[in-house]
């Protein structure tokens, strides 16, 4: 009995050394360096693996980081100037400084106020759908609706909302990794600044039509009536294609093109309530999270 | 036995509801609205202006470039406006809007062309005549004719065929013409045989079109060098290399031209076209389109000027019937539900399909249960539910290197599918992923 035991202990032991001297010795001949400098700025990298710096992972972007001489435009935009100022001490190399950003949807389509005008049927995917036709509403630039922005975002940071049919970008969770632009067939979503309190003017709207066309089709359509170019102080509102589009690095914020814009369509978010000054409050400013 | 392709293929319902209705002339529009991009490759530059007047067959857009068409005035009347317009691609595309004048006669008498067979122009001459005259491939992949025919010193051509499958089930323009029109269709092939020098041609008709081969028999009697081959039903035998498998048994090489096995595939439609335009030097302004549909009151086949918007076509059968869901441009295999009836006709429309909630509903799209029906059908023998997981899953390079870019889209698999799974969709979807990728490569 007892030597049964003591007999498949040696066996099993012998085993064990005999197996790990291979290993010992393959690890030996098979030995490839890597230097240890890459494992650690993987560790101060945040592990996300989404791809927002242009590498295929967190692991690929850190080998670039110690590999290249010049890191000035690799950027990790979830990580942020934190990350990045870490990976500056670790390495001793320069590193670019980014104002944060996060992505905001430029359409406010939503089903009352842009009526579909047919109806889809094939798979429920933007990117599908908009190779078959201009989507189901008549305007051709706006939001599909399918989600594909919100199937590849990483960060739980979207949902579509159910009422508008619309995707909502949660700014807390947003790590403006970039993955819901690539996604959006209709280039709807955009990354601008975010500053400290997260404010934001812009205009929600893409469509390029002719003003009689646009507000038909979406009554919160940018009709390129100009009045928002007009007024802007700082000549922050750039006119293209009946369009009108608000440079966030001009931009100060005051907020006066919102006011005069006749279709709604410049949109300012998480503004503290306007006091007594504003008379009646038709369209209260939309408060997206 | 009679010859068909043998990979794959279906046989739908044939439904061919209107092939005993002659053609009919439908009335000139009030309003026509003339897409510029009606071919495949560059659009057409417009060289008219608003308030121009126009005259019938009049230029009003000249090609952009090689791969490209002129397109011609299909009325006399006022350019009211130079707008965009939502077209059959479902996008807001460049057209020109020409109200008809009410008081010109021309717009109002029937055109009568007396046959002329005898073929006075010269080889260049007639080839001149086809790129001016605006013509593409009418069987509906509007390729501009020119280029076909515009033969490069080392392919050399032996044999034209001439494709009057007409596999698309409810589809009869092709049928209507080739029963009416044959003797211009065979003085058609003349042309094109004169001009290439093929001492060939091969007129290819479905066995369900029995009368039309016996016509075109008849009027082929006068040439020895034109035969007419009856083939087996079967879809898709209209698309080119599946005829040309069919008739010749030679294949088209992957990612080849019918050219680099020595033919060259030309629709009846498209040779009719050609006929008018080198005899009687009409540019390409009318097609013939069939309007179809179970519910419609008197389905048809008209003649029906380019830019004529649809509704005016749906109108003439007797309008929408209720409980309709789609209305199709084209045919139930390979063609695009429409937005809205205001879409214009173009040079590629074939037939408009009124179809009802219960035929057009899509069924929902259950779990592949690994049956190989659609690898059975596929005519060009790839696997189409492996290319549609890759294209659904993101991996382009693999679809690639699958053939993805050989499909012809023929939608034989999700015709077969039991699970009803959207194959087609997907793999369409993938192939455009894939031809962005190469262009951004290149």
């Amino acid at each position: 009995m007892i030597l049964s035991i003591v007999d498949s202990t040696l066996l099993l032991g012998s085993i064990g050394t005999v197996a790990a001297g291979v290993l010992f010795l393959v690890s030996k001949r098979f030995y490839v360096y890597e230097d240890p400098m890459i494992a650690e700025v993987e560790e101060v990298l945040p592990a996300a693996n989404c791809g927002g710096c242009g590498f295929p992972g967190c692991k690929a972007f850190a080998e670039s980081l110690v590999k290249s001489d010049d890191i000035s435009d690799l950027f990790c935009p979830v990580g942020g100037n934190d990350v990045m100022k870490e990976v500056s001490v670790l390495l001793g190399k320069e590193v670019a400084e980014k104002d944060p950003t996060v992505a905001v949807v430029l359409c406010q389509g939503a089903c009352e106020v842009r009526p579909k005008t047919s109806l889809f049927q094939g798979p429920q995917s933007c990117a599908i759908s908009a190779l078959v036709f201009g989507g189901e509403t008549d305007c051709q630039y706006g939001c599909l609706g399918f989600g594909d922005c919100v199937d590849v975002c990483d960060f739980d940071a979207m949902h579509m909302d159910e009422e508008t049919g619309l995707p909502v970008i949660d700014s807390d969770k947003c790590t403006s990794c970039g993955a819901c632009v690539k996604a959006c067939p209709r280039e709807i979503i955009e990354l601008r600044p975010k500053n400290k309190r997260d404010l934001k003017v812009f205009v929600g709207c893409l469509n390029q039509d002719k003003a009689g066309i646009a507000k038909k089709a979406c009554s919160v359509a940018c009709i390129g009536c100009a009045k928002c170019e007009d007024i802007c102080p700082k000549d922050a509102v750039i006119m293209k294609d009946n369009l009108a589009y608000i440079d966030p690095l001009v931009c100060t914020l005051c907020r006066k093109c919102v006011e005069v814009c006749p279709t709604h369509s410049i949109i300012e978010t998480n503004f503290p309530p306007k006091k007594v000054r504003v008379k009646k409050q038709e369209n209260p400013p939309q408060a997206q999270a | 036995m009679l010859k068909t392709f043998p990979k794959g293929g279906i046989h739908p319902t044939e439904n061919k509801i209107t092939a005993t209705k002659a053609i009919n002339r439908l009335p000139v529009p009030k309003v026509v609205y003339v897409p510029i991009a009606q071919h495949i490759g560059i659009p057409s530059e417009i060289i008219v202006d608003r308030k121009d007047s126009v005259e019938i067959g009049q230029v009003i857009a000249k090609s952009g470039g090689y791969v490209s068409s002129n397109i011609h005035s299909p009325v006399a009347g006022t350019v009211t406006k130079l707008d965009m317009m939502v077209d059959s691609s479902g996008y807001k595309t460049q057209c020109i809007v020409i109200r008809t004048d009410q008081k010109n006669e021309a717009n109002f008498q029937e055109p009568e062309f007396p046959l002329k067979r005898e073929i006075t122009m010269g080889q260049k001459e007639i080839l001149q005549h086809i790129t001016d005259s605006g013509i593409v491939g009418l069987g509906g992949a509007t390729f501009p004719s020119h280029v076909k025919l515009d033969l490069k010193n080392d392919n050399k051509v032996d044999c034209l065929i001439i494709n009057g499958v007409e596999c698309e089930p409810y589809l009869t323009a092709d049928h209507r013409l080739m029963l009416e029109r044959a003797d211009e269709i065979v003085v058609g092939i003349q042309i094109l045989m004169h001009a290439l020098h093929i001492h060939e041609a091969v007129i290819g008709i479905e066995n369900n079109k029995k009368d039309a081969i016996k016509v075109l028999k008849k009027a082929a009697a006068i040439d020895k060098r034109i035969k007419v081959a009856a083939l087996r039903v079967k879809y898709p035998q209209g698309s080119e290399k599946q005829l040309i498998k069919s008739i010749l048994k030679r294949e088209v090489p992957k990612g080849g031209l019918p050219m680099d096995v020595g033919v060259i595939v030309h629709n009846v439609g498209t040779v009719f076209a050609i006929y008018q335009a080198v005899q009687h030097d009409r540019p390409l302004i009318e097609r013939v389109v069939t309007v179809t549909g179970k519910r419609l009151e008197k389905p048809s086949n008209f003649w029906v000027k380019i830019g004529t918007p649809i509704k005016d076509l749906v109108e003439a059968v007797g309008g929408i019937p209720e409980g309709t869901r789609k209305v199709v441009n084209g045919g139930p295999m390979m063609g695009k539900a429409l937005k809205s009836t205001d879409v214009p006709v173009t040079k590629g429309t074939s037939g408009i399909l009124v179809i009802s909630e219960e035929e057009a509903s899509r069924q929902e799209s259950k779990p592949c249960i690994r049956c190989s029906n659609c690898v059975f059908v596929c005519p060009m023998g790839l696997e189409p539910q492996l290319l549609m997981n890759l294209s659904e899953k993101g991996f382009y390079e693999k679809a690639r290197a699958e053939d993805i870019l050989t499909c012809i889209e023929c939608g034989s698999c999700s015709y077969v599918c039991p699970s009803h799974r959207p194959l087609l969709d997907y793999i369409r979807f993938g192939k455009s992923i894939v031809k962005k990728l190469e262009t951004a490569k290149n």
